[in-house]
């Protein structure tokens, strides 16, 4: 097996504007690795669709080079491309029963008839979908719709598979079940998939690294965990996850750690990420379940605060309390310590420690 | 055994049900009343009257009741008995008296030419006849046509109380006296030539729309709605214009001093003397009837690409195939349904048209309606102009039919 590639796509520089005023896509620099897969997670608006789209062959880039497997694309027209697409709405041929839909990639390579068979056969294995070969879209119910369509961006087994947002449609419980089988299917075949969505559990749960996409630019590109725990700026710290703010001053900065004086004019122990000088404004991020309730380990940041609203989630109980002024503050309560008796009103002990609470841009 | 269900007021739920359900088709029923009561009164009914009227001739036998039941014993193989010929007479004296003899005249011309002057003759000698001496003798001695067999056959003929001939002559076939059917004489042949060409110029112009329309109609719905707006207005405005004026333009543009031919010779296409003749004939009516139906074609077609998402092509183009391919296999099948549609409605259309023809078209350029139009209004021969137009209507009908067998009708999307 020859090695991997790690530059298999290549967005060099890219810029793309439709009106000739505004870039939708600014300055865009992005590999992904053979056998990936990368989700493009963003806001609505953010640029995603039209990243894939310049990928696919449908819009062509304002500025710069996309290069797919060594070769550059942007004058290679979208038949000549061999990279399968899984769109929003499907995009089954409804005058096509499944067999025909699968047939239709294997028909235009001329691949003969009983390959054309055996390769349906396989993938509709592949998807759940066997014994479905004669049934129009229309008898179809969404789930099983979608799973055609990534059965026929499959069959003809492109290097490259991509997603746009395939699961929006879908309910909940139906999504968390088709995002395991995608996931299984891109570990079995292992295709290079690039995934579009704006759903950061989907985003979370499917991908080997996430590009996090706000106005038309990479803001991070990291793998989950490393997304989730170490945000680089306040956007992505802000759209991944839950998260508690607070504004404040750069007082003092060391390596490691930043004294940073809210606006309520306490002072935060913090992990310098995106200041690097005293007298710059900053914004604290910190996840909820970094919190612990009544701290007795050592602890740099401890403060008291004030419970506004308990919200019973099941398995976990949400505590709004007031704190240094952020009447919005979010502490994550496991229900298995029962034990804590919680009232509306009450103080409540907090900390944290200076490693998990990040001094990001303002 | 399963329980009888009741509602909360104490009535059998499947009666209930009933109630709502009539209640409902009632209140439907009064909604459609208005149209159900245009249907029948200004359509179903004047259609099975003329379906009757083009085999109807019970007036003409009202007229001649009793020559008509006495030749019944008459074979027709020689000149008839003083039976005939005497209650001929007397029939006929009574309507010289009612003054009706005029329109039996018309009526028997129908039958055979020379009836009118040999009915209006012997009316006025009537009077002269004596009843005691041989009839036969005195017809003939008023118009030695008379003396002809075939006034006495065509004079049976014409007396019964309905007929089919008027279908045969919609097909230039006539019914001789001896009962054989025939074609008729070459030169009068005309009305196959009509059916022909109406055919021909319907198909014509139903194929010439849906080459104009499908790309327009494509445009229309894949720009964006600013432009498609825009577009779809200069599709529609023929239908904004009554025909007539657009009719009347069409001549302007194509007579032979007209604007097109003006622009070719002052271009150097064409020379002076040898300008195209572009109307008056079968291309005028061809140009002229296809722009006034184009709109038939488009809106149909229109309403069924719009729901065709663009993404298909795009899908059929991510997995391989050339945008010709994608079109060809994708994009052309998901239109068949506005494709039909569109050209069922030209067609029928087409088929029964009328002042396009009749002004652009010429002697050359004239259609079957036009030929029925010409029975209604100027040799008055109803009993063939609804004849012919019965065969019109079974003609839409057979093609509404074929296409219902072929295509199914559910699957027509008008707009
Ligand atoms: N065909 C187009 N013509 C003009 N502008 C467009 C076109 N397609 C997208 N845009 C604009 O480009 C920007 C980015 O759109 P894009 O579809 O890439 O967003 P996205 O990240 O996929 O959003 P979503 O999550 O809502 O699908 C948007 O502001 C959009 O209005
Ligand atoms: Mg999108």
């Amino acid at each position: 097996m020859n090695s991997k590639k790690s530059d298999f796509v290549k967005f060099e520089q890219v810029d793309k504007s439709y009106d000739g005023k505004e870039l939708v896509v600014k300055g865009l620099d992005l590999d992904i690795a053979e056998g990936e897969f990368l989700t493009l997670l963003g806001p609505s608006g953010s640029g995603k669709t039209t990243t894939l789209m310049m990928l696919a062959g449908f819009e062509t880039p304002t500025n710069g080079e996309i290069y797919f497997d060594g070769r550059p694309i942007n004058n290679i027209p979208p038949h000549k491309r061999g990279i399968g697409m899984v769109f929003q709405n499907y995009a089954l041929f409804p005058h096509l029963s499944v067999y025909e839909n699968l047939a239709f990639p294997l028909k235009v390579r001329k691949v003969d008839k009983s390959e054309i068979e055996e390769r349906i056969n396989k993938t509709l294995k592949m998807v759940s979908l066997t014994g479905f070969e004669n049934r129009m879209p229309a008898q179809l119910s969404g789930g099983q719709q979608q799973r055609v369509a990534v059965a026929r961006a499959l069959v003809f087994d492109p290097k490259l598979v991509l997603m746009d947002e395939p699961l929006g449609a879908l309910d909940k419980n139906l999504r968390e079940s088709m995002q395991y089988e995608l996931k299984h299917i891109h570990e079995s075949l292992g295709v290079t998939v690039v995934y579009v969505t704006h759903d950061q559990g989907e985003a979370l749960t499917m991908s080997n690294r996430i590009a996090v996409f706000n106005d038309g630019k990479v803001q991070q590109l990291s793998g989950p965990n490393e997304l989730y725990e170490t945000p680089v700026n306040s956007f992505v710290a802000s759209f991944i996850g839950e998260n508690n703010t607070f504004t404040g001053t750069v007082k003092e900065i060391a390596s490691g750690s930043a004294k940073i004086e809210t606006d309520s004019g306490e002072t935060i122990v913090a992990n310098p990420i995106a200041v690097s000088s005293s007298g710059e404004k900053s914004r604290i991020s910190l996840r909820p379940e970094r919190v612990s309730i009544d701290p007795n380990e050592q602890l740099e940041n401890k403060f008291t605060s004030e419970i506004r609203e308990i919200i019973y989630h099941g398995d976990h109980t949400r505590v709004r309390v007031n704190l240094l002024g952020n009447d919005d503050f979010i502490l994550k309560v496991p229900n298995a310590s029962s034990d804590l008796k919680l009232n509306v009103g009450d103080k409540l002990d907090l900390g944290w420690s200076s490693h998990d609470c990040r001094a990001l841009d303002y | 055994m399963t329980a009888e269900i009741r509602t909360s007021d104490g009535e059998l739920l499947s009666v209930k049900l009933k109630k709502v359900e009539r209640r409902r088709r009632t209140t439907a029923f009064l909604l459609a009343a208005p149209l159900l009561f245009f249907i029948v009164f200004a359509y179903v009914i004047p259609i099975f009257q003329m379906l009757g009227r083009s085999i109807d001739n019970a007036e003409m036998n009202s007229f001649l009741t009793e020559t008509h039941e006495v030749m019944q014993t008459w074979d027709g193989s020689e000149m008839p008995g003083e039976d005939v010929t005497s209650t001929f007479y007397y029939e006929l004296k009574t309507a010289v008296e009612n003054k009706y003899h005029g329109k039996i005249a018309t009526r028997l011309n129908y039958e055979k030419g020379g009836f009118t002057s040999l009915i209006k003759k012997t009316s006025r000698k009537l009077k002269n006849f004596d009843e005691n001496a041989n009839f036969l003798d005195q017809f003939i001695d008023v118009h030695k046509k008379w003396g002809d067999i075939e006034y006495w056959q065509a004079l049976k003929r014409g007396t019964d109380a309905y007929h089919f001939r008027k279908y045969l002559t919609t097909f230039d076939y006539e019914q001789k006296f001896d009962g054989s059917i025939e074609r008729i004489p070459e030169k009068l042949r005309i009305n196959v030539t009509l059916w022909l060409r109406t055919i021909f110029v319907a198909v014509g112009v139903t194929f010439c729309c849906f080459i104009l329309a499908y790309p327009i109609s494509h445009l229309l719905s894949v720009l964006p709605t600013r432009y498609s707006n825009l577009l779809m207005i200069c599709v529609l405005l023929p239908f904004w214009t009554s025909l007539l004026v657009r009719t009347s333009s069409w001549m302007v543009l194509l007579q032979k001093q007209g604007v097109l031919n003006d622009t070719l010779v002052s271009l150097g296409f064409v020379a002076d003397e040898s300008r195209l003749e572009l109307m008056y004939n079968m291309t005028g009516t061809f140009i002229a009837m296809t722009q006034i139906l184009l709109p038939f074609m488009v809106l149909p077609l229109y309403s069924v690409m719009k729901t065709i998402s663009p993404s298909l092509m795009r899908a059929a183009t991510s997995m391989g195939a050339t945008p010709f391919h994608a079109f060809r296999k994708i994009y052309f099948p998901l239109t068949y349904a506005g494709i039909s549609a569109g050209s069922i409605l030209v067609f029928v259309l087409a088929i029964g048209y009328y002042i396009t023809p009749a002004l652009v078209g010429g002697a050359k350029g004239i259609l079957i309606s036009n030929r029925i139009a010409y029975h209604m209004q100027q040799s008055l021969d109803w009993s063939l102009a609804t004849a012919m137009a019965t065969v019109l209507l079974i003609a839409v009908l057979v093609v509404y039919w074929l296409y219902n067998k072929i295509v199914g009708i559910d699957n027509m999307r008008l707009g």
